[in-house]
């Protein structure tokens, strides 16, 4: 009994690092708020579109895979993940639509005209009430879509590397 | 030296103390006026409930605390909803629907929350059964010091300062 009551506090010691080595890892970001909707049918969406053409809505997902890409003109990160946008594009195994946030549409329409315009359809959202339907608390987010209209992966913040290989990835797998 | 310029001094270091302490604790700062609805009432159980919704993009506040764009759209959402006949629960689920459990500030008591909730009774239980454990095992009698031979008395009593023989006295220094 004295043995393990001596080295008691050195076992907890150890599993405090364990617990702090996990929490505070790059791995693991507590700003990420992971979504409740992965593997569920895709909210509501009905936006009007920023060329004046068709609506945006969930009838435009099925039957492919596609991206939905929430940005602004006003965002900073939008224009950093922006080329992997572009990529995907060029790539043509999904189909890209974008969720123009809180922007005006003017600025969005010049801000497109001279970076490069990856999306097959783009809604206007103003007020952010797509966004919250969305579960979007900030921009840029991207949702990767199955062709039976289910959300299959995330990404909050803008697209890395890592993501486009992931991406690429089960854009790949759910296309089978 | 003017003896007078330490008043206003004095005067300020007071306000700047207790000045703090004198404002409503969190003042609904952050809810604008446009936002208030007419319906004290309902206005009440908006209030009540926005103070349990985590703002997203400040995460430690509340929607009632925080200025953010986001936290100011959620409020007005949930006065919508209020206004719509939701009723306190309807207007959390809409919410955890499409932001997970984390908009909520409290967390719900479920499975994989259970070690969070019970986690801390479960440590002190484990401590109180292994202090009873501990105070259940007899201390061992310590063993009966053995007499001090011939030899040790007479370098005890050297030692005290006395020279009269091997007999030996009362100890000094204990009440008797």
């Amino acid at each position: 009994m004295i043995r393990v009551v001596t080295y008691l506090p050195l076992a907890v010691a150890a599993i405090l690092a364990v617990v702090f080595f996990w929490a505070l890892s790059g791995e693991r970001d507590p700003s990420r708020i992971p979504s409740p909707f992965i593997d569920k049918p895709a909210p509501v969406l009905d936006l009007a579109a920023l060329d004046g053409g068709p609506r945006l809505t969930r009838a435009g997902f099925a039957g492919r895979v596609s991206i939905l890409n929430v940005f602004a003109s006003w965002c900073l990160p939008c224009l950093v993940e922006h080329p992997y946008l572009m990529a995907l594009a060029k790539d043509g195994k999904a189909q890209i639509f974008g969720l123009n946030y809180k922007d005006k549409p003017d600025d969005a329409k010049a801000w497109l005209a001279k970076h490069g315009n990856p999306y097959a359809r783009i809604g206007v959202d103003r007020q952010g009430r797509a966004g919250i339907e969305w579960g979007v608390y900030g921009v840029p987010e991207t949702f990767l879509i199955g062709p039976d209209g289910r959300i299959r992966y995330k990404v909050v913040g803008p697209i890395t590397n890592d993501h486009l290989k992931e991406l690429r990835r089960m854009i790949a797998d759910l296309a089978k | 030296m003017r003896q007078v310029s330490l008043v206003p001094g004095l005067a300020l270091a007071a306000a700047l103390v207790l000045g703090p302490l004198m404002a409503p604790p969190s003042a609904a700062l952050a809810v604008q006026p446009d936002e208030v609805l007419a319906d004290a009432k309902l206005e009440s159980r908006a209030r009540n409930l926005s103070k349990h919704l985590r703002c997203l993009v400040c995460q430690n506040q509340s929607i009632d605390d925080s200025d953010a764009g986001l936290a100011r759209d959620l409020r007005i959402l949930v006065r919508e909803r209020l206004k719509a006949g939701d009723t306190d629960e309807e207007v959390l689920a809409f919410l955890v629907a499409r932001y997970g459990d984390f908009v909520l500030l409290k967390p719900p008591v479920k499975p994989t929350t259970w070690l969070l909730w019970f986690g801390p009774f479960a440590v002190f239980a484990v401590a109180g059964l292994g202090i009873w454990a501990a105070s259940r095992r007899k201390a061992p009698a310590a063993a009966p010091a053995e007499p001090l031979d011939a030899a040790e008395r007479q370098k005890l009593a050297t030692l005290l300062g006395r020279d009269d023989g091997p007999e030996p006295g009362p100890p000094e220094g204990r009440p008797s």
